[in-house]
């Protein structure tokens, strides 16, 4: 396939394995931010190939991952109407809140609906007039963009039975509360190349000289990765801290003007919680007051939640990296895909389903 | 930046719910959900001799003649897809499960539950549909049965069909004779059938010329028998695909299987789709495509039998049984030559956000 079996080519893959090689001279410790990366480390192999003097820890650029548990359970509710038509992307459904998810909800016959596209839940809501389209708006700066656009359609429209639960977190603010914590290991980052489509990398320029410290711009497929952490490396044994740009065939420093002006004309910049994790400060989205009627809490009255989450889980740990999902007591017995403790085990691109999916489940049972 | 430098170490966790008390999607996945509520609620209570064997259909005697029967339900939206409609999935999918089990199809049930307000003009086509496969096969349909259900308690059209098949004597195809040392081929690329349906389904606006892969069976099946291929298990890549049907056959068997991802042949338009909707081809599902387990020595006939065919062109033996185990493992060798789990899938596939 064109595109993108260039970058899975084994043969180059070889090639820049020697290269790390070549340069590793001491002990290192990467991040990766986003858990698209996360997923391709180990389904290719790649944490088992680089040089042991690499360790790669996984970062928490997983969208389903991070969304707090009340906005799973305010989605639930909501999804709880008859009157509702709830839209979602596919993998936030089995997402669990505190005693369901949406896929339990759609079971108990809601019309709970994967969308590819919140633009589609515009349209199902312009076709349904007497029913309460809400879509559930998660996601990085790169699906803001798209979500934001929904909203922009609909007030262009005036229609007034569509709404969005809005949890939308942003990655700079979560780089740096990883680097301002106490227990931080994290030495260079292989920053998120689709976020940084949207948003271009000039806002890590100020995270690099301030921490001095490498970030790498990153693609998905293997070989991007590999490159991403060449440059890392390189960078770290050369004592450079830069921000360097692996992806530059989609990112560019200014990024995705158009998208950014979308996104600023309908979310402002809020506090913003992340599951398992906790508050941080100016890390997420929320509605403008222009567009508050779109605001589905506002809309369902779904406001003061709070939930006490459970200690037994160490995701936490894993989304800032310090513990890796091998280390949890109950990975892959208590905790597997069809019974997940935590969101790192239920999405697709949690760094717990990763290893769940591809690792030998011998090595877990040792473990 | 963060009010409090040690926002991470207080860090919170979800709570842990227990199993669903209803059916969900995920209980007819044909992944690990789906397989637990066989296990603990339909072997528990039915157990016997035959339905332990767990084959894509039953085999037993009955006096000196030995027999194979199965049964399936077809619930597909939509209706028609390209490349086929129910009517032919239907035919071929009981037909194909037949086949697997080495028997030579005969004779079909067909049992139609149709909802209120459904076109007969589109009932007409899917039975027109259903002679035509029927004779494709080579089999007939012999009992039938109709019943009508209210507007709305119904999707349009579900379809039943049980089949009934006579197998040689000497013919023993079932996980339970897969051995360490045996090939694995497949019969043609993988993914039509499934991208063909999603790419149908109205709130996906892809542009493709994929069409389903539903084919009948029994025919590529006698020959590798004709040809005297030691042939000791065969399943079809339905529902859950590839890596599910590998992994319930290292399951019944016992067995380590390895394959290698570079052997497996995806057509490029199937993997594009699935590139953009986060899904993995080796669990998307297949209506014409099966894995042979064969004795070693017969493998490289088996492909040139197997290649024969224009659908069959990009079969391939695509790895081997290695060892013995307990509970069954499949691994696979990545492009790249690391190693990595090929596991069950665990419900359905998503489509992911980004």
């Amino acid at each position: 396939m064109k595109y993108i079996d260039e970058y899975r080519d084994s043969g180059k893959a070889l090639e820049y394995l020697n290269a790390i090689r070549r340069i590793t001279r001491h002990d290192w410790t990467i991040m990766e931010i986003c858990g698209g990366q996360t997923h391709s480390i180990v389904k290719y192999g790649i944490d088992e190939l680089i040089p042991k003097e690499i360790n790669l820890i996984h970062g928490p650029g997983c969208p389903v991952c991070v969304t707090p548990i009340e906005k799973i359970d305010k989605a639930i509710e909501i999804a709880s109407n008859p009157d509702v038509i709830f839209c979602s992307f596919g993998d936030m459904l089995r997402v669990p809140g505190t005693k369901s998810d949406l896929l339990k909800v759609k079971a108990k016959g809601f019309d709970v609906r994967i969308a590819y596209s919140p633009v589609d839940a515009v349209n199902i809501a312009k076709q349904n007039p007497e029913k309460e389209v809400v879509f559930f708006a998660v996601g990085f700066e790169t699906t803001a963009p798209p979500n934001a656009q929904a909203v922009y359609l609909a007030h262009k429209q005036n229609l007034k039975n569509f709404s969005i639960l809005v949890s939308h977190v942003l990655v700079p603010p979560a780089i740096e509360a990883i680097l301002d914590s106490k227990n931080n290991r994290v030495q260079s980052f292989l920053a998120a190349g689709h976020v940084c489509t949207v948003m271009g990398y000039k806002e890590y320029e100020q995270i690099v000289r301030k921490y001095k410290i490498p970030i790498v711009v990153t693609g998905f497929e293997p070989l991007d990765i590999l490159q991403g952490i060449y440059m890392c490396i390189a960078q770290l044994e050369e004592n450079r801290y830069e921000i360097e740009n692996q992806y530059a065939r989609v990112v560019t420093r200014e990024g995705n003007i158009k998208a950014q002006e979308i996104m600023k004309e309908i979310f402002e910049i809020c506090d913003n919680k992340w599951r398992g994790i906790g508050e941080i400060e100016n890390s997420g989205l929320k509605l403008k007051k222009k567009y508050s009627e779109y605001d589905a809490e506002l809309k369902f009255g779904v406001i003061n939640y709070y939930v006490e989450e459970s200690k037994e889980c160490i995701s936490g740990l894993i989304l800032q990296g310090l513990k890796k999902p091998l280390d949890c007591p109950v990975f892959g017995t208590k905790c597997t895909p069809e019974n997940p403790l935590g969101a790192t085990m239920v999405s697709s691109e949690g760094a717990c389903s990763a290893y769940y999916l591809y690792k030998d489940k011998k090595l877990v049972n040792k473990e | 930046m963060t009010k409090e430098k040690n926002t991470f170490d207080n860090f919170s966790c979800p709570l842990p719910f227990s199993e669903t008390d209803t059916i969900t999607i995920a209980h007819g996945g044909g992944g690990k959900v789906m397989n637990k509520l066989i296990e603990n609620m339909f072997m528990h209570y039915l157990s016997n001799d035959i339905i332990n064997e767990k084959h894509d259909g039953a085999i037993f005697n009955i006096g000196d003649q030995k027999f194979a029967f199965t049964t399936d339900s077809y619930v597909i939206n939509p209706v028609f897809f390209p490349g086929g409609n129910i009517g032919e999935l239907a035919v071929y999918g009981t037909v194909n499960d037949l086949s697997m089990c080495g028997a030579k199809p005969l004779y079909l049930s067909l049992g139609l539950i149709i909802e209120e307000g459904f076109h007969l003009k589109d009932l007409e086509k899917i039975i027109q549909s259903i002679k035509f496969a029927c004779e494709k096969s080579g089999v007939q349909v012999i009992t039938g049965d109709t019943k009508v259900v209210e507007k709305n308690k119904g999707d349009g059209i579900f379809i039943n069909t049980a089949g009934i098949g006579i197998i040689r004597d000497d013919i023993n195809i079932s996980p339970s004779y897969v051995k360490p040392g045996d090939k694995i081929l497949v019969s043609g690329d993988l993914g039509r059938h499934g991208i063909a349906i999603m790419s149908a389904r109205e709130n996906l606006e892809f542009e493709s010329n994929i069409i389903s892969d539903c084919a009948p069976l029994n025919g590529i099946v006698q020959k590798l028998i004709d040809a005297n291929i030691e042939i000791h298990c065969l399943r079809d890549l339905t529902r859950g695909g590839l890596a599910s049907a590998l992994n319930e056959i290292s399951t019944q068997a016992g067995v380590e299987i390895e394959i290698e991802e570079n052997s497996i042949k995806v057509d490029e338009q199937v993997r594009g789709i699935c590139e953009i909707l986060g899904f993995d081809p080796l669990y998307v599902a297949n209506e014409g495509r099966f894995t042979a387990f064969v004795k070693q020595k017969d493998s490289e006939k088996a492909l040139g039998i197997l290649k024969s065919k224009e659908s069959g062109k990009d079969a391939a033996i695509i790895g081997t049984v290695s060892n013995k185990s307990k509970t069954g493992i499949v691994t696979l060798k990545s492009i790249f030559g690391a190693n990595r789990i090929l596991d069950m899938l665990s419900g359905e596939q998503l489509p992911r956000i980004c």
